[in-house]
């Protein structure tokens, strides 16, 4: 398995000023204030995170959760942004029911998904900001899924071999009657989108 | 006869489709009623909680309230959509802020959450809502022979619901024992099968597909038993994928665990939903029942 690449030597914690005042470890505190987990402060780097996740023990993730305490907690904030980890975290949640001190890991990684979407400095590239931001607009619009919108997000970033996978895929799906051919919606309609407009204003254009 | 708010989830419209019609006819079988929720939206899956936490309780929070004006519990069948209204009933009920500010949101479709309905896995039901000594006395046609490797995942695991075990469950593997199969011991039964990433990680989603299937082959499964329509889905229709990333040549059916018991309570494969799956599932039964009921000495 391939080792997670090493830091470059030459990085220096991210000399941007604390934003409103806070400095990074700040921030993803503030983040986390509904979690009921512990606080990362108590986090004591032992790996368990790191060993127990299947993406990061498959050499997939830039650094591990581990890792990305670390950082945060010396203030990379440029590094930790910048990193696939939270994007291809597959919110297993073994990381959090073995952290010995309590942390909730996987709640971390949400929040770190969350932070990068709404100041849009996740890593470009990157199919699963862009795929999450297409699957809320679409149940904003409709109250369902609805597969085929879905699949434009990600297919357009695959080489032609995995497109063409994909689309034998879906083709053979159809025939099994496993793909619905128009999007469903529900009934409510209306009434749902007001609910939505009471938690997020939204234009009419959404 | 116990009726449950049943909440299908946007997977088995269509692509589940055989999750859903399986759910329906072991339930009348064994005397559940499972009453689909009128209008119910997506849970938000996890996209919701990657952009907006408030957005995703909103979600969930509507169903649950639309299950408790019914008066009853809330039961899904994907491991997804029980993790999401499970912990958003226990987020609200343990910040009445937050539950107010939702609720706020709630009034436009004339709903209010209380937290009155509680949430289940359609597995729970069958294990301890009907019971496996009701559901072994109800077997006709036991699957002798069939060896099972029942897949838990992860969210009807994790995060931990209560003090339950979550390292060594045996439930499944008990239920699988009372359809009259051999549950088969391997060790990534508790493991991610990729969920999302089969979309936004391809390569890191496919590995971990085949080291499940690997896990499961080795032990000498005959087929797979799922509770959960994304693992299903990854584990049936990526193995080809699967095979042509590492060469390796899988053949493993996937099968929902209402689908074993259906067939074990003789209910014809094709009400099941059976047919519909890219792996063939009824060239295993056939071989296990065949290699089965005469010992020939061989």
């Amino acid at each position: 398995m391939n080792a997670a690449p090493p830091l470059e030597k030459d990085v220096v914690p991210d000399p941007t000023p604390p934003e409103n005042g806070l400095s990074f470890v700040e921030e993803i505190h503030n983040l986390l204030h509904a979690s009921v987990g512990n606080p990362i402060s108590s986090c004591i780097q032992c790996g368990t995170c790191a060993a127990t996740c299947p993406v990061a023990s498959g050499g997939f993730m830039e650094h591990t959760p581990r890792r990305i305490i670390a950082l945060i907690r010396a203030g990379f904030k440029e590094q930790v942004l910048k990193a696939n980890t939270f994007w291809y975290c597959a919110s297993c949640y073994q990381c959090t029911v073995r952290c010995p001190r309590g942390i909730d890991i996987a709640e971390l990684m949400y929040g770190l998904k969350r932070y990068t979407v709404w100041k849009t400095q996740y890593q470009k590239g990157l199919i699963g900001p862009v795929f999450s931001e297409t699957f809320v607009k679409m149940i904003l619009r409709t109250g369902r899924s609805y597969e085929p919108i879905l699949a434009t997000t990600y297919i357009f970033t695959f080489g032609l071999p995995e497109m063409i996978q994909e689309a034998q895929n879906g083709t053979a799906l159809m025939l099994k009657g496993r793909l619905p051919l128009l999007p469903p919606r529900i009934k409510r309609l209306e009434n749902f989108k007001r609910m939505i407009r009471r938690i997020i204003p939204l234009g009419d254009s959404e | 006869m116990k009726t449950y708010a049943y909440f299908p989830g946007c997977s088995l419209e269509k692509m589940a489709q055989s999750y859903h019609l399986s759910a329906l006819e072991t339930t009348r079988v064994l005397g559940v009623e499972l009453k689909e929720l009128e209008d119910w939206n997506c849970c938000g899956a996890t996209a919701y909680f990657h952009v907006d936490e408030l957005l995703a309780y909103t979600l969930s929070a509507r169903n649950l309230a639309m299950a408790e004006k019914e008066k009853l519990n809330l039961v899904a069948p994907c491991s997804g959509c029980y993790k999401n209204m499970y912990f958003t009933r226990e987020h609200l009920l343990r910040d009445p802020d937050l539950a107010e500010h939702i609720n706020d949101a709630l009034a436009e479709d004339n709903l209010r959450f209380s937290g009155s309905a509680n949430v289940q896995h359609l597995l729970e039901v069958f294990v301890h809502e009907v019971g496996l000594k009701e559901i072994r006395a109800k077997v006709t046609n036991p699957l002798k022979g069939l060896r099972v490797a029942p897949y838990y995942g992860c969210q009807i695991l994790r995060p931990r619901k209560d003090h339950e075990d979550i390292e060594q469950p045996r439930y499944f593997e008990e239920l699988v024992g009372a359809l009259g199969a051999e549950p088969v011991d391997y060790p990534l039964r508790l493991r991610c099968c990729g969920g999302a990433l089969i979309l936004t990680n391809r390569v890191a989603a496919l590995s971990m597909v085949r080291n499940l299937l690997e896990s499961a082959v080795k032990a000498g499964a005959a087929v797979v038993a799922t509770a959960c329509p994304l693992c299903q889905v990854n584990l049936e229709c990526y193995q080809k994928q699967v095979n042509k990333e590492f060469g390796t040549e899988f053949y493993l059916p996937i099968m929902y665990f209402t689908q074993l018991i259906g067939l074990a309570l003789g209910i014809p494969p094709k009400r099941l939903g059976i047919g519909s799956e890219f792996v063939a599932v009824m060239p295993a039964i056939a071989e296990a029942r065949d290699a089965d009921p005469v010992p020939t000495g061989k």
